[in-house]
């Protein structure tokens, strides 16, 4: 049979069309658009989360509590299942109440939202951890210098936590760009999908799967670089037993 | 996730809470009704003939759960001890696998192992005829494979920060009694590393467990692919997932509580 | 306090809404996600090729409707339709009493046998007998899959479902099924290509019109009257005016409408 020469056929990873390479640089490239897009709203929602989390009234925090522990609790694979499809769902439902017309949408949103919604309760617990090791003089400081209650939170408590939250976050991230070969199940076109495709279109399996392979390794390895960098940063001025 | 090792100062508290106040109450009752409102109006007339599948696929879920955590464990003990005293090929060798299992999503691990290695198998005429053929053409061995080093691959790292965190005081003790290398790991090392790696092995079971519904997508038939065949069978979307949300909260919920119960019972004082 | 949770939170609202693309103005046409070849699979510039795809284009064209490609998951397909995800599904789907409990179809397009594939020198015939013991692979939600649980299911060692026809397909070929059983053309072009070599037609099964159904049609929302109407008439069209015939030379030496 054919295969084990076609392994060494690097050819089917050129750029252009007759090779598979710019099909699988289009669906890294989606994959990364989920990951920092889901990444960020993750973020969003654990910075609402987590202050919710703290300060927030004891229906609010109850809520939460479901919500992160529900999450957690449930496989990614499930959790993209549903969000993916009941979420589109629940919009266009709540558009038809409100006598709106339907919308449509996109593959990437829904899926940035599904990403989006997993990561979020992950970072609400990090960063509740985090505003939690905050020195609480530093907010009552600067209560007392007058700041208003955003003031504070811009100037001092999300700095502050920084350093606290960033091993958590940077391990969130790492997790994020994994996930997102969770919608190959859906059939997103990202790279995991587009690899599969190639795959199995060429039957190379195994040089495609090694490509795919190789360009998540890549962006863990450079992530990681990025990471280090930024919290050697976030980390100044900081003493501690490092 | 890795909590940080910075001493953290103390966040006050709000005044401790009873587990039932009046708007808990309000809740409860919320949630009992939208539980009753999916109930009554959703369609459940299926479960009655896949039950018996159902508990069938719960089995098979975590059956692969506990063998390849298992299995995982020990390959991961391997890796721990492997990078914190091996000579420096094999460490370096070790830390590489972790990476390489860490840094790449399972899913596609998965399918490399399964649709890559399996069709580089097939070409053999001498593996197709030889005694192991029978397994390696069935997909549960390819996802036992996929699961347990992606298991040793996490856990491995725990343990090498465990065994790297044994205080050398104790293991110095241990030499100063007599003990021989092996005595020393296996009554004092091996031990004391395993307490301290105890907290994470919780969190880490939840992790594979959320990672068993991936083999469906190889066929093997866990509760995730018996959900899906019914998804497929009666074009239900939210019923059928609703379901399996379910069942895998109540699994993570007893795996915690297992897990709790354990570490009640080790005294693990100040690891 | 209470204000800043406030604004994290419609911050977090609107990037959620931010997200949610255009109004839908054009017809959505789910295919499968998955390669089916010679129907519908990517090539290597990630564009959709396919008999499928050019009879999407002939009727869009006659029924003079904006169509766009939306590949969906094989088994979210027809939740997709009925969520409005997608408005037409053209994916070899063939029309089942069982599927028209939840969706509608269009007239046929393509009424194909079904057919049994199976490892060269392994001789066996597409019958019940034949297949005694083996372990054949379906796609999952298809008629075949319906079929082979019907009609091998006592017999066989075991019927395995794949997500695609292509993994069933390269399972066969890797010697970990022992019968494939799908449309006769879809593996017929499995046979011809590179890595089917491995492998021969054992023979079509026996006839069961009601889980073989009536041949492949365009799935449509229940509601959908007027796209129905409307692709009526493209195909009917197309079928009168040649436009059918044209496209489907560059596949098949043969007429696959049907009978």
């Amino acid at each position: 049979m054919a295969a084990s020469p076609v392994f060494l056929n690097l050819d089917l990873l050129a750029l252009s069309p007759p090779g598979w390479g710019g099909v699988l640089l289009t669906g890294f490239a989606a994959s990364l658009q989920l990951a920092v897009g889901g990444f960020g709203l993750g973020l969003l929602i654990g910075i609402g989360g987590a202050f919710g989390k703290l300060y927030g009234g004891p229906i609010l925090r109850d809520l939460l509590e479901v919500y992160t522990t529900v999450i957690r609790a449930v496989p990614e694979l499930v959790l993209i299942l549903l969000l993916y499809y009941a979420g589109t769902d629940a919009v266009n439902s709540l558009l038809m109440l409100a006598g709106l017309p339907r919308v449509d949408i996109s593959g990437l949103a829904a899926g940035i939202f599904v990403i989006g919604v997993v990561q979020g309760a992950y970072s609400t617990e990090v960063l509740r951890g985090a505003i939690k090791a905050i020195p609480p003089g530093q907010i009552e400081a600067a209560r007392a210098y007058g700041m208003s209650p955003f003031k504070t939170l811009r100037r001092i408590t999300l700095p502050a936590m920084l350093p606290y939250a960033i091993p958590g976050l940077s391990n969130l991230w790492l997790i994020a760009t994994k996930d997102t070969a969770l919608l190959a199940v859906v059939g997103f076109s990202e790279l995991t999908l587009v690899t599969r495709q190639a795959a199995g279109a060429t039957k190379a399996y195994m040089l495609f799967y090694c490509a795919a392979g190789v360009l998540y390794l890549t962006l863990t390895l450079v992530s990681n670089r990025v990471i280090g960098h930024i919290e050697r940063r976030a980390r100044r001025g900081i003493a501690g037993p490092m | 996730m890795s909590d940080t090792k910075v001493t953290m100062p103390a966040y006050v508290p709000p005044p401790p809470r009873r587990l039932l106040e009046p708007h808990r109450i309000f809740l409860i009752a919320l949630f009992g009704a939208i539980v009753f409102c999916a109930v009554w109006f959703l369609r459940w007339d299926w479960l009655e003939k896949y039950q018996w599948k159902l508990i069938h696929g719960i089995w098979e879920t975590l059956f692969l759960l506990f063998s390849t955590a298992a299995a995982g464990f020990v390959l991961a003990v391997l890796l721990g001890l492997v990078q914190v005293t091996g000579p420096r090929p094999l460490a370096m060798l070790a830390r590489g696998f972790c990476t390489l299992i860490r840094g790449t999503p399972l899913l596609l691990q998965l399918w490399l192992l399964y649709y890559g290695l399996g069709s580089v198998f097939a070409q053999y005429p001498e593996i197709r005829q030889s005694m192991f053929w029978p397994y390696l053409r069935q997909a549960w061995p390819y996802g036992f494979t996929a699961l347990m080093l992606s298991f040793a691959a996490y856990e491995g790292e725990v343990m090498r920060g465990a065994f790297a965190g044994v205080p050398r005081g104790e293991l110095e003790a241990a030499r100063a009694f007599g003990m021989g290398r092996f005595t020393m790991f296996r009554r004092i090392w091996l031990p004391r590393a395993f307490y301290r790696a105890l907290p994470t092995l919780s969190g880490e079971t939840v992790l594979q467990l959320k990672s068993t519904p991936l083999v469906a997508t190889i066929t093997v038939v866990d509760v995730y692919a018996i959900i899906s065949r019914v998804r497929q069978d009666t074009y239900l979307t939210y019923e059928p997932l609703l379901l399996l949300a379910l069942i895998y909260m109540c699994l993570t919920g007893i795996l915690v509580l297992l897990f709790r119960f354990l570490e009640n019972r080790i005294p693990s004082r100040g690891a | 306090m209470k204000h800043i949770l406030k604004t994290t939170l419609a911050a977090a609202a609107l990037a959620t809404t931010a997200f949610t693309g255009a109004l839908a103005e054009e017809v959505k046409v789910g295919i499968a996600a998955e390669p089916y070849p010679p129907f519908t699979s990517p090539d290597s510039s990630g564009k959709w090729v396919g008999w499928e795809i050019e009879f999407m284009d002939a009727i869009c064209a006659e029924a003079k409707l904006d169509c766009v490609v939306t590949p969906v998951a094989w088994d979210g397909i027809i939740p997709a339709l009925t969520s409005g995800k997608i408005d037409m599904i053209i994916g070899s789907m063939s029309i089942t009493e069982e599927r028209l409990k939840t969706i509608d179809f269009s007239d046929k397009y393509y009424n194909t046998p079904t057919g049994i594939i199976g490892a060269k020198g392994d001789d066996f015939e597409a019958t019940p007998e034949g297949l005694s013991g083996k372990i054949i692979g379906v796609q999952v939600s298809t008629i075949h899959a319906d079929y082979a649980e019907k009609h091998f299911g006592d017999v066989a060692a075991e019927i395995k479902q794949y997500q695609t026809q292509d993994e069933a397909n390269q399972d066969l070929a890797a010697g970990r099924v022992d019968a494939v059983q799908a449309d006769a053309i879809a593996l017929d072009a499995f046979l011809k290509s590179e890595g089917g070599d491995c492998c021969e037609l054992k023979g079509n099964v026996e006839d069961d019109q009601a889980i073989l159904g009536a041949g492949v049609g365009v799935g449509l929302r229940k509601d959908d009257t007027e796209l129905k109407d409307k692709l009526n008439a493209a195909i009917k069209a197309i079928r009168d005016n040649g436009t059918y015939e044209s496209f489907s030379e560059k596949y098949f030496d043969f007429d696959i409408y049907g009978s």
